[in-house]
């Protein structure tokens, strides 16, 4: 463990050396043939804050990251200039909210929010992988020259208040630096709120998990209501400017990369650079999906129907449907859901918002065990795995790689769910 | 995520079409039950009803009974069961995961230990996959639209596949 240590250590290093747009005078910009308008980085402005996909914080312990764009995010306890800088947050546009793990905050301590009980105010957020358990706090929140005030957040730790069991039994937790791969997570993604009204009444009916709790004490903690004002709010939508949207712009990769720069621009169409420019909006369903249609290489009449879909830098690879209609065989090594083609496969689909706008899109997936057999790349822009329950499409960050994704905020411009523009 | 309830199990080419022809469609209104546990016996769920709205459908295929359960927060369950009552599969979309230990019953521990034993040469993000002899379990989605499955392979009746699971 020691020597991967060490190695990735090494590797981090030498990463700009290797980087497809690390170093680099301050101009930046990459074009690219993929459907959309031909793409622009920008890297300068008060709402542009700098990306990098990497290996990521975890990469320290042990744990490397896979396709993950991280980005500083400082936080300060509400109205005074009492801030802490925190890299490695991982920038997720499938969920809303600013999660920390307890553990990165390590020189502010930030006022805990409290339900009518009086007692704190604890959440379990479900993710796929893990759930996030900790106490519901209130920060300032700032990135690039962005503020918001009094956001509330989730400060991840399993120790401050034990999880109820039907939190835990979720799976398992992602408190710790090591299992969520990053310091920490901001959610800035299609809604205003993390949970909006499901989270608004306790849930009492069998099988409905809830994600607010009230803990009496570090050990008893019971649902509780909370209000759309109070749950874990996007920080973008409190913004005082730039706030209806962020784009999320990366160099294109081919093959694998070991680190790979970008900028993470707040607000669409509010200033001189951050303007759809052609990108076709698809607007979203009050889940946060839109249809997708497989056309190539998938077959029959199962392959080619309309699936679910969305587009989330959280997700680490395309993720869509499986084996049985793509005939993309998911033969890896380490028996996970990852293809693992003889070949790199070429996949077509057709996108179509809500709002019926539609649009093709081409990517390609590689096969995952030769891309993680380069031991020093950790950006991938071909990594791809199935989706089958049920069948579904998953854009994840190899989607970003080549193209200015954005990201629209609910009710910021008539779109009630909100919306992705490519 | 998809909200339209596919009440037949899904079919691949031709080689399933007499089943479907043969399947006889119940549909009522009932009590919403309780979630069944893997591998548990269905009997034990309507025995234990709780009282709530909902809507219990249940589908006869060839050689078992799909029970769709529908709510009004969008959560959408289909539990697989055997001619011999047991429960063999369980898929489900929700807003939100399911309770775990409840849907994965005697399975659960073994279920968490699988999550925490895997190890990949990357950590990140994705679909969670746990591929075990005995016990499959995957989830997928985002927050607001979850979707997942779990069955027990060696307990399928024969000609039913993973696909037919969803």
């Amino acid at each position: 463990m020691m020597g991967l240590r060490s190695f990735l250590t090494f590797t981090a290093g030498l990463s700009c050396a290797f980087s497809v747009a690390c170093g680099g005078g301050g101009k930046s910009s990459t074009t690219t043939t993929n459907p959309g308008p031909t793409q622009t980085i920008v890297t300068s402005g008060a709402n542009v804050a700098p990306i990098v996909v990497n290996s990521g914080p975890a990469a320290s312990v042990g744990s490397p990251y896979a396709n993950g764009a991280f980005a500083t995010v400082t936080v300060c306890v509400p109205g005074t200039s009492t801030c802490q800088a925190i890299d490695g947050v991982l920038v997720d546009t499938g969920s809303s909210g600013l999660r920390i793990l307890s553990s990165a905050l390590t020189s502010v301590t930030l006022p805990q929010q409290k339900a009518a009980s009086g007692d704190p105010v604890v959440e379990c957020f479900p993710f796929v992988i893990g759930y996030t358990w900790g106490p519901v706090e209130t920060a300032d929140v700032e990135v690039a020259s962005e503020k918001a005030s009094s956001v509330p957040i989730q400060v991840l730790s399993d120790s401050d208040y034990t999880p109820p069991t039907a939190c835990s039994s979720l799976g398992t937790s992602s408190d710790t630096l090591a299992n969520l791969g990053a310091n920490g997570i901001i959610g800035v993604g299609l809604f205003t709120q993390d949970c909006g009204s499901y989270c608004e009444a306790v849930q009492t009916a069998p099988g409905n998990i809830n994600l607010y709790y009230e803990c009496s004490s570090t050990s008893s903690c019971t649902p509780v209501g909370e209000s759309l004002a109070q749950q874990v709010l996007n920080p973008v939508s409190l913004f005082t400017t730039d706030n209806n949207g962020v784009i999320i712009e990366l160099p294109a990769v081919s093959g694998g990369a070991p680190s790979v720069s970008g900028s993470l621009v707040f607000g669409i169409g509010t200033e001189s650079n951050n303007g759809l420019a052609g990108a076709t909006v698809y607007t979203a369903d009050s889940s946060g999906n839109f249809t997708t249609t497989c056309s190539s290489p998938c077959t029959g009449t199962t392959g080619t129907a309309p699936y679910p879909g969305f587009i989330d830098s959280g997700s680490n690879g395309y993720y869509f449907l499986d084996d049985t209609v793509t005939g993309v065989p998911p033969t890896c090594s380490d028996n996970t859901s990852f293809y693992c083609p003889s070949s790199t496969v070429t996949v077509t689909a057709t996108n179509e918002g809500v709002n019926q706008a539609s649009g093709s899109v081409s990517f390609q997936v590689a096969n995952a065990d030769t891309l993680f057999s380069n031991s020093a790349d950790f950006a991938y822009g071909d990594l791809g795995g199935t989706f089958d329950t049920p069948l579904s499409f998953d854009f994840g960050l190899p989607f970003f790689f080549g193209r200015n994704v954005f990201t629209g905020l609910q009710n910021t411009t008539n779109y009630l769910n909100g919306y992705w523009a490519y | 995520m998809n909200r339209h309830a596919v009440l037949l199990p899904r079919t691949y080419g031709s080689q399933r079409c007499s089943a479907m022809i043969a399947m006889a469609l119940l549909s009522f209104m009932a009590a919403m039950p309780a979630w069944a546990s893997l591998g548990g016996d269905i009997s034990s769920v309507q025995a234990d009803q709780v009282h709530m709205q909902g809507t219990l459908r249940t589908t006869i295929a060839e050689s078992y009974t799909v029970q769709e359960i529908q709510n009004t927060n969008g959560t959408v369950v289909r539990e697989y069961v055997s001619a011999q009552g047991k429960v063999f599969g369980i898929a489900w979309q929700a807003p939100w995961p399911p309770d775990m230990r409840q849907l994965l019953g005697s399975y659960f521990d073994q279920y968490t230990q699988a999550v925490k034993s895997q190890s990949a040469a990357r950590v990140g993000r994705r679909p969670l996959m746990v591929q075990q002899q005995g016990l499959v379990v995957q989830m997928a989605g985002h927050p607001r639209s979850f979707a997942g499955r779990a069955y027990l392979p060696d307990q399928m009746p024969t000609n039913v596949k993973a696909e037919d699971i969803r």
